[in-house]
C-alpha cells in the first residue's frame, strides 16, 4: 500500500498563556510560567494542591450562539485553535465542505463543568426541572470534534480519541495515518481540556499533585528536578492541520514540519505507574516507523509532568535509547499539564520553536534529580538548529505514544 | 400583572436566553425561520418561560402549536389568567 508523506501546514493554540501559537512560543522562550494559585481550590476539604494553569480571558461570545449553545469551554478552545490553524494553512469553506477533510480532536472526558451545571439537580434531587436540552452535547465524548465540524462546516471523518494524556499525540498520529494511506486529504488533529477542580482532586487523591508550592505557584511543576512534587493541572487546546506533502505543494502552502513517525502501545504492567520498558518500546517503534536511528534525533520533548515515577521512568527510557548527549526538556514547567491537549499543544510549540532554531528548557529544573540523571537536560534556551525531534506522551491506562517531527528544509 | 407586562417579560427573557435583537421580536415573527430557533431551543424556551413566570407549562399540549411569537404571548397570557396572575 502506498504511504504518502504527511506534513503539518497549520497550527493553532489556546494555552494558559492565551490564544495563539506566537503567544505560546514567546512565553516559553521568555521563561514565563502559566501556573497560578486558584482560590476556588481552597473550597474543597482535604485538597492539598491549590495551584493550576487555567486558560483565562477568552470570551466565548466571539462564536455565534447557534454553534456556541452546544459548546463547553473545551469546544470553544478547539474551535478557536482550529480557526487559527486553518488560517495558517489557507483552508477555506470549500475545503471544509468537500468531505475530504476530517477532524480528530479528543479530550480526557466530556465537560465536567457542564455535567455539574446541567445535571446537579438530576443527581442530587432526581429532578429534570433545570435540565437544558443542550447539556448532553457538551458532555458527550466527541463534543470537541463534533462542535468544530458544525461550527466550521467540516464534513469528513470525525474521530474523538480519548486516552487522557496521550489523547492528542494519538489524534495527530492516527490522523497522519489517515492522510498517509489516502483515507482523507486533510485532517485537523488535536486535543482539548477544560480546567475543573475535579482534575486537580483526581491527581491529589492519588498523591500525584504538587502540594508544596502553593505559596510560589510559578516554581511548580518541576520536571526532572530533585524537589519535584507532582502534577499541576492545566487546560487549553492544540491543533495541527495535516495533509500530504503533494497536497501542500499543489496548494502552494508553506510546510511547517513532516510527521515522520508515530507509535502507540499499551503498557499493561500497571494502570497508573509507568514502566521504563514500555516507554522504550514505544520510542523505538516510533523510530522504526520513521526509518531513523536514535542518533538522527536532535531533541526530545519529554512528557515529564513532575511526578516521581513518571519522570524517573522516562529519563531511564530516554537514556537507554539515546544515551547522554541528546537534549531533553519538558514544557510542563511552563504551562503545567494540559492533559488531553498536552500532546498537540506541545507538538505545536516544538514545531514553532524548531522553525525558530530554538530548543526550549525545562522551567524550574534547578537541580537534576539523581534518578533523572544520565540524559542531557536543557536548562536554558539553546539556539540550535534541529531537524528531527521526538515528542513523548504517556497516559493513565498505560497508553504510551511517541511521535517524530522533521523539519522539511533539513530533508 | 398586565398583559403588556407579560409580553414585555416574555420578550426580555427570550432575548436574553437566545441572544436575540429586541427589534426582531415582532408578534408575527416565526420562531424557526425569522428568529432562527430550532427544536432544541423550544425545549429551553419552555424552561426560560417557566423560570420567568414561576409556572409549569412543559406538559401543556398547546406548546406544540406555537409557531410565531404572538402564539407565545397568547399562551402565557391565557395561562396567567388561569392561575389568577392577571
Amino acid at each position: 500500500m502506498e504511504r504518502r508523506r504527511v506534513v503539518v501546514t497549520g497550527m493553532g493554540a489556546v494555552s494558559p498563556f492565551g490564544t495563539g501559537v506566537g503567544t505560546l512560543a514567546e512565553s516559553i522562550l521568555g521563561g514565563r510560567s502559566g501556573v497560578r494559585r486558584v482560590p476556588a481550590l481552597e473550597h474543597y476539604e482535604g485538597l492539598g494542591s491549590l495551584v493550576a494553569a487555567p486558560v483565562e480571558g477568552i470570551d466565548p461570545k466571539i462564536i455565534p450562539r447557534k454553534h456556541r449553545r452546544t459548546m463547553s469551554p473545551m469546544s470553544v478552545y478547539a474551535t478557536l485553535a482550529t480557526e487559527e490553524a486553518m488560517r495558517q494553512a489557507r483552508l477555506d469553506k470549500e475545503h471544509c465542505a468537500g468531505g475530504d477533510m476530517g477532524v480528530a480532536i479528543g479530550s480526557s472526558v466530556g465537560s465536567t463543568i457542564s455535567t455539574q451545571q446541567s445535571y446537579s439537580d438530576f443527581f442530587n434531587f432526581n429532578s429534570l426541572e433545570k435540565m437544558r436540552s443542550t447539556g448532553f452535547f457538551k458532555i458527550m465524548n466527541h463534543s470537541c470534534a463534533a462542535n468544530v465540524c458544525h461550527a466550521l462546516g467540516i464534513t469528513g471523518r470525525v474521530l474523538a480519541a480519548s486516552s487522557a494524556c496521550s489523547t492528542s499525540c494519538q489524534t495527530v498520529g492516527y490522523g497522519a495515518e489517515m492522510v498517509a494511506f489516502g483515507r482523507q486529504e486533510i485532517m485537523i488533529c488535536g486535543g482539548a481540556e477544560e480546567y475543573h477542580p475535579l482534575i486537580t482532586a483526581t491527581f491529589d487523591i492519588m498523591n500525584a499533585s504538587s502540594r508544596g508550592f502553593n505559596q510560589h505557584p510559578e516554581r511548580t511543576p518541576r520536571p526532572f528536578d530533585r524537589d519535584r512534587d507532582g502534577v499541576v493541572c492545566a487546560d487549553g487546546c492544540g491543533v495541527v492541520v495535516l495533509e500530504s506533502l503533494d497536497s501542500a505543494r499543489r496548494r502552494g502552502v508553506p510546510v511547517l514540519a513532516e510527521v515522520a513517525g508515530f507509535a502507540t502501545v499499551c503498557d499493561i504492567t500497571n494502570m497508573v505507574n509507568p514502566s521504563t520498558d514500555y516507554m522504550e518500546i514505544c520510542i523505538r517503534k516510533a523510530l522504526e516507523d520513521a526509518g531513523l536511528t536514535p542518533d538522527r534525533i536532535d531533541y526530545i520533548n519529554a512528557h515529564a509532568t513532575g511526578t516521581d515515577q513518571g519522570d524517573r521512568a522516562e529519563s531511564e527510557a530516554v537514556g537507554r535509547v539515546f544515551g547522554p548527549r541528546t537534549p531533553v526538556s519538558s514544557l510542563k514547567g511552563h504551562m503545567g499539564h494540559t492533559m488531553a491537549a498536552s500532546g498537540a499543544l506541545e507538538i505545536v510549540a516544538v514545531i514553532e520553536l524548531m522553525n525558530r532554531g530554538c530548543i526550549p528548557p525545562t522551567l524550574n529544573l534547578e537541580n537534576v534529580a539523581p534518578d533523572c540523571a544520565g540524559i542531557r537536560h536543557v536548562t536554558a534556551v539553546e539556539f540550535e538548529e534541529t531537524s528531527c525531534v521526538l515528542k513523548n506522551n504517556f497516559a493513565f491506562g498505560g497508553v504510551n505514544s511517541s511521535i517524530i517531527l522533521r523539519r522539511m528544509d533539513h530533508d | 400583572m398586565t398583559e403588556e407586562e407579560i409580553i414585555k417579560r416574555i420578550d426580555a427573557s427570550l432575548a436574553e436566553e437566545f441572544e436575540l435583537d429586541p427589534a426582531d421580536l415582532v408578534p408575527e415573527a416565526t420562531l424557526f425561520d425569522d428568529l432562527g430557533l430550532d427544536s432544541l431551543d423550544m425545549v429551553d424556551m419552555v424552561i426560560a418561560l417557566e423560570h420567568a413566570f414561576k409556572i409549569k407549562i412543559r406538559d401543556e399540549e398547546e406548546i406544540r402549536k406555537i409557531r410565531v411569537l404572538e402564539d407565545i404571548h397568547r399562551f402565557v397570557i391565557h395561562k396567567a389568567g388561569e392561575l389568577g396572575m392577571l
